[in-house]
């Protein structure tokens, strides 16, 4: 196809030589190139559906799918002033002021558009395809930010595969991983295209264009802090080595007083970048260049060196030191509330095992170990260095944010391991460009012959007396010369790509493409076998329960409750209100005699919890525990202790030698009841802690066991009313066993019809 | 850099200003004047400024430089009721003030890219370009502003 557009060619083979040659044919490669890309980097993230089902993914993601239908259904301004009573029992959430809308609404105008193209398709389709079809969409910003940082334009092809196929950012945008991120990080690396551009060409027009982008990034993701603290970075560090010019003003400012005012559009930021520390450093930057741009329009002005001397260190002195103390005096009375928790914590790692367990307690906001680098950027994590090093040899303006960016992103991804997904496009961009450099070097077919390379030395040393001042820069460009280097290193590059592929396959088939939802294990034949618990729980509980029954859980099930269960839950993923999860957690945590007031209190009607013990699943409860108890006594440290739940000898043990709090706790005796009456006498094992319980498991008098699923991964129980007669729980169930079962029968025979 | 010399302002300063080469101007000369002491050496600062102000500008500038002291004024008053009369409808204070604010940069912008003598660094920003960049920033802005306010 792209062959017979060349008039040139004679014969196919050199029809292929030339092929490239001309513009046009160019720019059909790239779109042919690009498009491939993209369908690529959709497919990649397509195992998860083939594998299982389409279907939403982990946590969060149901969140936003509920959120999502509640769009679809009630029209956007019943979305927007949603208060959601079937969470956070019995508080509520004002869920339309606490979330980021972007990407319900982005879902919502797909499915409505896709509606009135008459293209009958469900919202859980649309919901479960956005974040591979965004990832084709990140590809080609990719390849649009590299292309302003090089001439090269197969730099921007080899980051856009990059972008596209690298696990760093897979991780998050697989089919069904329905989160903020799946549309965020198409918007950060945009905003940065459009942020360069801006900057490049000092216009308006881009300036806006980057500050409505960056609207719609805080619309959609808390990330977008990033954005808010990195372009000012860049512009001061621009300043500070002297580059200041009238452009970077237009575009800064520009994209500061527009982006701003869009920011607070979102009602969960509202008034948030006047009022908080995160968003100062942009505020400071404006105001700065502000001055900036007055001194040099004043230096333009004054005639002689020492008047402007006196002016500018009157002037920019007094202004320095007013808003400084500005800042601090504001800060603290209090108008502008200091650096939050989560911001802390990215510059202490131990701050929030201290003081916030909720923060610490999640996987997600852990330090990275080092090898996730190289599990999740493979060779990009050695190529990018070098592509810094190549931004370091031409230093433009653009050069330097990328720079900037790597920098900063490189140490906020060792911090987090969440935030390696903000790492990934820099270093997209970077390896793109030391690949394309190396490859258009040793690519050549033709050797330079030396007369030319000495000629071009001569005119480059002429040239680098006016402009170079770094050594590197003065260096003529030298070409290759013989043949068996170039035949090596080109097809060692060519290797390395090609395993560079076969490891992000791997990663994503392996790693990445998990629902956490179903699970998946290999029969002895090999088969697949699927393990179904939690939607066999969740079912259970829609069919069986009220349709306002109460379900206490640990936050992490709480979106999943309510997404796939569609039952009140006390507390969910949005840890808005740490004394609800602490609260909580004292239930789990506490003897029966505390927990069952808590219960009747927060009117729970079932408890749920989840057990690996039998399927050897190891993000159970158990192993959570003691974040719970860790919350839970960051309230009340006089009730609940965390060193209770350790034997004397500092051990974590659940089995004969457990501590008798942890054994009186309501969670422990919840995951184990009846445990052993699965395996013969003295059998009985825990297969997550490689534990041997004792053959009397633990007796709950609270609580009725309402249903295990089939690998006992999901255990609910049901919270006994009061006692007919007034006795405690206690006396009664020992009544009860001491007596026949005859009235045990009776009393469930009771108990089903006021389920009923 | 010479080319640049021979396309600013006809007049190249009465007061023998030697400019230099990067004449930027973000604020408007009026609220420089605010920043000037008593002493002497502040007098020919100030003097030096004005002078070089009057030659160096040409009409239509200043008129744009009318607008952004206006502008100033405008969002000095706000601030001075917020701080006086209390912050209560923040959101229309904000937007207020925010409005001010963004038209000022804009401003300012336009006025930067109009400038002759910046010509070089804004190859493909032409004073028509310029204007109708500035009509749609100051659409954005205000939009923004009006929804906000409540």
């Amino acid at each position: 196809m792209v062959v017979a557009t060349d008039p040139h060619s004679s014969n196919p083979v050199e029809a292929f030589a030339n092929l490239g040659k001309s513009k046009s044919t160019k720019t059909i490669l790239k779109v042919v190139i690009l498009c491939f890309i993209a369908g690529a980097a959709v497919a990649s993230r397509l195992f998860s559906v083939i594998r299982f089902e389409s279907i939403i993914h982990e946590f969060d993601p149901w969140f936003n799918f509920r959120a999502t239908k509640y769009l679809v259904a009630n029209g956007f301004y019943d979305f927007w002033d949603w208060f959601d009573d079937r969470t956070w029992h019995p508080l509520g959430r004002v869920t339309g002021g606490t979330l980021y809308p972007g990407l319900m609404v982005t879902s919502g105008v797909i499915y409505h558009l896709l509606r009135a193209l008459t293209v009958p398709v469900d919202i859980r389709n649309i919901c479960v395809l956005l974040a591979p079809a965004c990832s084709g969409l990140t590809a080609f910003a990719a390849y649009l930010l590299t292309n302003e940082m090089t001439t090269s334009s197969s730099a921007g092809l080899l980051a856009a595969v990059f972008m596209g196929i690298t696990p760093g950012y897979i991780s998050r945008s697989v089919a069904g991983s329905y989160d903020n991120e799946a549309i965020a990080i198409f918007l950060l690396v945009f905003t940065f295209y459009l942020w360069i551009k801006a900057l490049k060409l000092g216009s308006v027009l881009w300036g806006a264009l980057c500050a409505l982008f960056y609207g719609y990034m805080v619309s959609s993701w808390g990330g977008y802090a990033f954005i808010t603290n990195l372009l000012p970075l860049h512009a001061l560090v621009l300043i500070c080595m002297g580059r200041y010019s009238t452009r970077l003003y237009v575009s800064y400012t520009t994209w500061y007083a527009l982006g701003t005012i869009a920011s607070m559009q979102i009602p969960f930021v509202g008034f948030l970048p006047v009022r908080t520390s995160e968003h100062m450093p942009a505020l400071g930057v404006f105001g700065f260049l502000q001055l900036v741009a007055f001194i040099v329009y004043i230096r333009a002005a004054l005639p002689s060196q020492q008047q402007f001397k006196n002016f500018l260190i009157i002037v920019a002195g007094g202004v320095f030191g007013i808003s400084l103390v500005t800042l601090v005096g504001l800060t603290s009375a209090g108008y502008i509330a200091p650096w939050s928790g989560r911001f802390y914590s990215l510059w202490d790692t131990g701050y929030a095992k201290i003081h916030i367990p909720i923060i610490a307690s999640v996987s997600e906001h852990q330090p990275t170990a080092w090898p996730a680098f190289f599990f999740d950027l493979n060779m990009l994590i050695w190529l990018f260095p070098a592509g810094v090093y190549l931004c370091f040899q031409k230093l433009e303006d653009e050069h330097v944010f990328i720079v900037v960016y790597s920098v900063f992103g490189t140490y906020f991804a060792g911090v987090m391991v969440r935030l390696m997904l903000t790492l990934t496009p820099v270093v997209c961009v970077a390896a793109a460009m030391s690949a394309s450099q190396l490859l258009n070097t040793y690519l050549h077919v033709k050797s330079p012959k030396p007369e030319t390379a000495e000629a071009e030395e001569s005119t480059d040393k002429k040239a680098s007396k006016h402009a170079g001042s770094l050594r590197s820069t003065r260096k003529p460009l030298v070409g290759i010369y013989s043949f068996m280097s170039k035949v090596s290193v080109s097809a060692a590059m060519t290797g390395y790509l090609l395993l560079f592929v076969l490891h992000c396959t791997w990663v994503t088939s392996n790693a990445y493409s998990s629902p956490s939802v179903v699970l998946a294990s290999r029969m002895p034949d090999g088969s697949q076998h699927i393990i179904d618990d939690y939607r066999e729980a969740y079912q259970w509980l829609r069919q069986n329960t009220k349709e306002d029954a109460k379900i206490m859980s640990w936050w992490d099930y709480g979106y999943q409750i309510g997404g796939m269960a569609d039952r009140p839950t006390l507390v969910d993923n949005n840890t808005w209100n740490n004394t609800h999860i602490a609260t909580v957690g004292k239930a789990m945590s506490s003897r029966e005699e505390v927990s069952y007031p808590i219960m009747r209190q927060h009117e729970v009607d079932y408890v749920l919890v989840v057990f690996g013990g039998l399927l050897g699943y190891s993000g159970d409860d158990i192993n959570k525990f003691l974040w719970m108890v860790r919350i839970a006594e960051g309230i009340w440290p006089d009730e609940v202790k965390e060193r209770d739940f350790f034997t004397p000898r500092g051990e974590y043990r659940i089995d004969g030698e457990a501590t008798e709090t942890m054994k009186n706790s309501l969670m422990y005796k919840m995951s184990y009841y009846n445990y052993q009456s699965l395996f013969p006498p003295g059998q009985a094992q825990d297969r997550v802690r490689g534990a041997r319980l004792p053959d009397v498991g633990p007796t709950l008098n609270t609580l009725d066991e309402a249903f295990t699923s089939e690998n006992w991964i999901i255990r609910i129980y049901k919270v006994k009313d009061l006692d007919n007669i007034g006795r405690d729980h206690a006396a009664a169930a020992s009544f009860d066993r001491g007596h026949k079962k005859k009235k045990a029968i009776k009393k469930r025979g009771a108990r089903t019809l006021r389920v009923d | 850099m010479a080319a640049k010399k021979t396309t600013t302002a006809p007049a190249p300063g009465a007061t023998g200003t030697t400019t230099s080469n990067i004449v930027t101007s973000a604020s408007s000369a009026p609220t420089s004047s605010k920043k000037t002491g008593s002493s002497q050496p502040w007098n020919t600062v100030l003097l030096n400024v004005v002078d070089y102000y009057e030659d160096n500008t040409p009409q239509r500038t200043k008129l744009i430089d009318v607008f952004m002291a206006f502008l100033v004024v405008v969002g000095g008053l706000q601030f001075l009721y917020c701080v006086l009369a209390g912050n209560y409808p923040f959101n229309a204070f904000l937007s207020g003030f925010s409005a001010t604010v963004g038209q000022f940069v804009l401003t300012a912008s336009l006025r930067i890219q109009t400038t002759e003598s910046n010509k070089s660094d804004f190859p493909s920003v032409s004073p028509e370009r310029a204007f109708a960049d500035y009509v749609v920033g100051s659409l954005i802005l205000h939009f923004f502003c009006i929804n906000f306010i409540n």
